[in-house]
């Protein structure tokens, strides 16, 4: 069975995650402790600031490290995709993963913000293995910033009075915007791609 | 650009085993519509987009909350799942959240002590905080007449809106429409706006609460109480900026599928997600 981490740093709730992995079969680990990072797949969920996501994160990050350089997919999730990058206008003191290359920023619309509800997906790379199956759809956003990639590393935008990074995909590392823990059955397949990888 | 959310209410009495979710008419007669997990299973399955459990009795009769009732249904629901009823301190949002719920909905407590909803946003984020505001309709002589309030012109003549409390029983003189822009101030990241006069009656939302509510704010408005058909969806899309219709009655006695009220508001012209 892949046993998948769910990193618990204390930001925001991770039932729905563990509960979505569970359903797909396969064996949730609540990663209370760094310890517990040894697993098939990682997944750092997460909603909140920048700033506090970094520092509850910071004991985790060593192993996080570790589970990359050994080719170990990880799965970010919202704050935990944000933390993925150098850093955040939203904390600008506080240095990211810096896993990816750019930096989060606020979504330059007019519109309402956050950014809450269903909006449509448009898959840039079509090779992302997270969309295997998946041609466009519908997924559940709440944030109010994004992340401005240096390197080509966009797999799907939306649009929200501009265009928004929906995910991201650099080799084993992925991250979503977008909650797939909370985008029906859509969601749900792009969470079993990521757990078949 | 967003869909507009289809919610189907879960109105629970959790006096019995699993509880059981009721409708009622006016908030005061009541009928039994089924098992609330499984109801929101279903409604998952049928093309929800969220799903509202409202704890009708703990307000009124102390009851705590609903933990064992989300925990059921977060197995099987993957769209969010908001929470109301009861819900009076932090350490009862939190038990909701830990249960799986990724909102709550806040009413006479935050009218009670505002400072909650500054607490719960605090705490959870603005997205994880809903503030239900259950709305009466004032009718008044002349506009000079209701000092105060913010009056609303409907057909059936000039009126505010009153808030109530603990499920429809108390009245506070509070403006509906004011509070809403003072949670809004607040952090509250979404009203749950009801019609009480409209609630249980099937005759279509309350369209000029709607609009005024949701016209005055920029945070999203969900419109309920009164849907009889889907054709009263398309009606508060078309007419008012509701980010989201709520429904229970009209879904729960299978008169019309999620599925067909979200193609037949598609074929209609309104984004909804299929």
């Amino acid at each position: 069975m892949v046993k998948v981490a769910i990193v618990d740093y204390g930001m925001g709730n991770i039932g729905s995650v563990y509960n979505a992995v569970n359903h797909l079969g396969a064996k949730p680990i609540v990663a209370t402790a760094p310890s517990k990072l040894n697993a098939d797949k990682v997944i750092i969920p997460g909603v909140g600031a920048f700033g506090d996501g970094i520092k509850n994160l910071a004991p985790f990050i060593p192993k996080i490290r570790e589970a990359l350089a050994s080719d170990i997919p990880l799965l970010g999730i919202c704050l935990g995709s944000q933390m993925l990058f150098e850093g955040s206008d939203e904390s600008p003191r506080t240095k990211g993963l810096s896993v990816m290359k750019g930096k989060i920023t606020k979504i330059p619309t007019r519109l309402k913000l956050p950014h809450i509800g269903w909006n449509s997906l448009e898959i840039k790379r079509k090779a992302c293995p997270l969309f295997r199956g998946i041609r466009d759809g519908y997924v559940y956003f709440v944030h109010s910033y994004h992340a401005l990639p240096k390197e080509d590393m966009v797999a799907a935008t939306t649009r929200y009075g501009c265009t928004v990074t929906a995910s991201v995909w650099k080799r084993n590392i992925f991250g979503t915007q977008f909650h797939p823990e909370k985008s029906g059955a859509v969601g749900l397949r792009m969470l079993k791609n990521f757990l078949e990888l | 650009m967003l869909c507009r959310r289809i919610i189907p209410c879960l109105d629970c009495d959790l006096a019995v085993p699993h509880g059981r979710v009721v409708k009622g008419i006016e908030f005061k007669r009541i009928r039994y519509a089924g098992v609330p997990w499984q109801l929101a299973k279903k409604y998952y399955e049928d093309g929800a987009d969220e799903i509202v459990f409202l704890d009708i009795t703990a307000s009124h009769e102390r009851r705590g909350t609903m933990t064992d009732v989300i925990e059921r249904a977060s197995k099987n629901v993957f769209v969010p799942l908001a929470v109301g009823g009861g819900i009076r301190t932090i350490q009862d949002a939190r038990k909701v959240f830990n249960a799986g719920a990724d909102k709550v909905a806040v009413n006479t407590a935050a009218i009670k002590n505002p400072a909650l909803v500054d607490g719960l946003a605090r705490h959870f984020g603005s997205q994880a905080c809903v503030v239900a505001i259950d709305a009466k309709r004032r009718y008044i002589s002349s506009p000079g007449k209701a000092r105060g309030k913010i009056v609303v012109k409907t057909p059936e003549g000039p009126c505010w809106y009153e808030c109530s409390i603990y499920g429809g029983r108390e009245f506070t003189g509070v403006d509906a429409i004011r509070w809403a822009l003072e949670v809004e101030g607040r952090g509250a990241g979404e009203i749950l706006l009801t019609s009480m006069d409209k609630d249980g009656t099937v005759e279509g939302y309350d369209i000029p609460l709607t609009k005024a509510v949701s016209e005055r704010l920029s945070i999203p408005v969900i419109a309920s109480g009164g849907c009889g058909n889907p054709w009263h969806m398309y009606e508060v899309f078309k007419k008012t900026q509701a980010s989201a219709a709520l429904a229970a009655s009209i879904f729960h006695y299978e008169t019309h599928s999620i599925k067909k009220v979200k193609n037949y508001l598609a074929k209609k012209g309104i984004k909804v997600r299929l």
